[in-house]
């Protein structure tokens, strides 16, 4: 079972991609999920997260199967 | 309650008068919200909205349902444009139909500032010297 994990906006600029999986074995919190996926980036300061499309923490636990999100702060309007 | 991401352009007051109107209201509270030609002191000449399909939906009727535990209301239409923008192209329409006008104006101005700090939308503009650049700056939120 995997995680889904989607970029946007700069955040996605920066790494060079869109989206990416994660195979795990259990629940991971999203800052983990970040360094097993970019290692040699750090988390960005004010970085926005959200989980199955609701907004969450980087300690909040995401599941297999979950949709995993990271964006830098909004900017609509 | 109608919300809709539209990746066309919109007329604000075409789509604003074709709106079906509630019954029992008295009041209307309008926010239209413009593309602008400069942005922090450079020249801007277009620029791109993302979003988060499928969040921002959700987020914005989260922001219109709290809305409505705060404030009474008859109706909503709230419009957000996404893809390529022009100068002069509405970015955002907030219309709140209520019975008095205290409800239409804080209820609309409490959506249209939750938005701009909640909704997974995000700015990419271009400027006149042709470097492009996102925009980083949020909004703090509604406050009263």
């Amino acid at each position: 079972m995997s995680i889904k994990v989607r970029y946007f906006a700069s955040l996605k600029d920066q790494l060079g991609h869109a989206e990416a999986e994660l195979a795990v074995n259990g629940p991971l919190s999203a800052r983990e999920i970040w360094q097993q996926l970019n290692p040699s980036v750090s988390l960005p300061e004010g970085v926005l997260t959200a989980i199955n499309l609701e907004y969450a923490q980087l300690d909040t636990l995401v599941n297999a199967g979950d949709e995993l999100a990271f964006f830098p702060p909004v900017t609509g309007g | 309650m109608q919300i809709v991401i539209s990746e066309e352009r919109i007329d604000p007051w075409q789509t604003l008068s074709q709106y079906p109107a509630p019954a029992g209201y008295g009041a209307t509270a309008i926010f239209i919200g413009t593309m602008r030609d400069f942005n922090q002191g450079d020249d801007v000449t277009a620029m791109f909205l993302e979003h988060y399909p499928g969040m921002t939906e959700k987020q914005l009727l989260n922001i219109v349902t709290a809305a409505s535990q705060q404030w009474t209301f008859e109706d909503c239409l709230l419009i957000h444009r996404v893809g390529e923008v022009k100068p002069q192209d509405t970015l955002v329409i907030v219309a709140v139909w209520s019975k008095h006008r205290g409800d239409a104006f804080d209820a609309s101005r409490f959506i249209m500032e939750t938005l701009k700090h909640q909704a997974p939308f995000w700015k990419r503009e271009t400027l006149v010297s042709g470097e492009i650049r996102w925009v980083e700056r949020n909004s703090n939120g509604y406050s009263q």
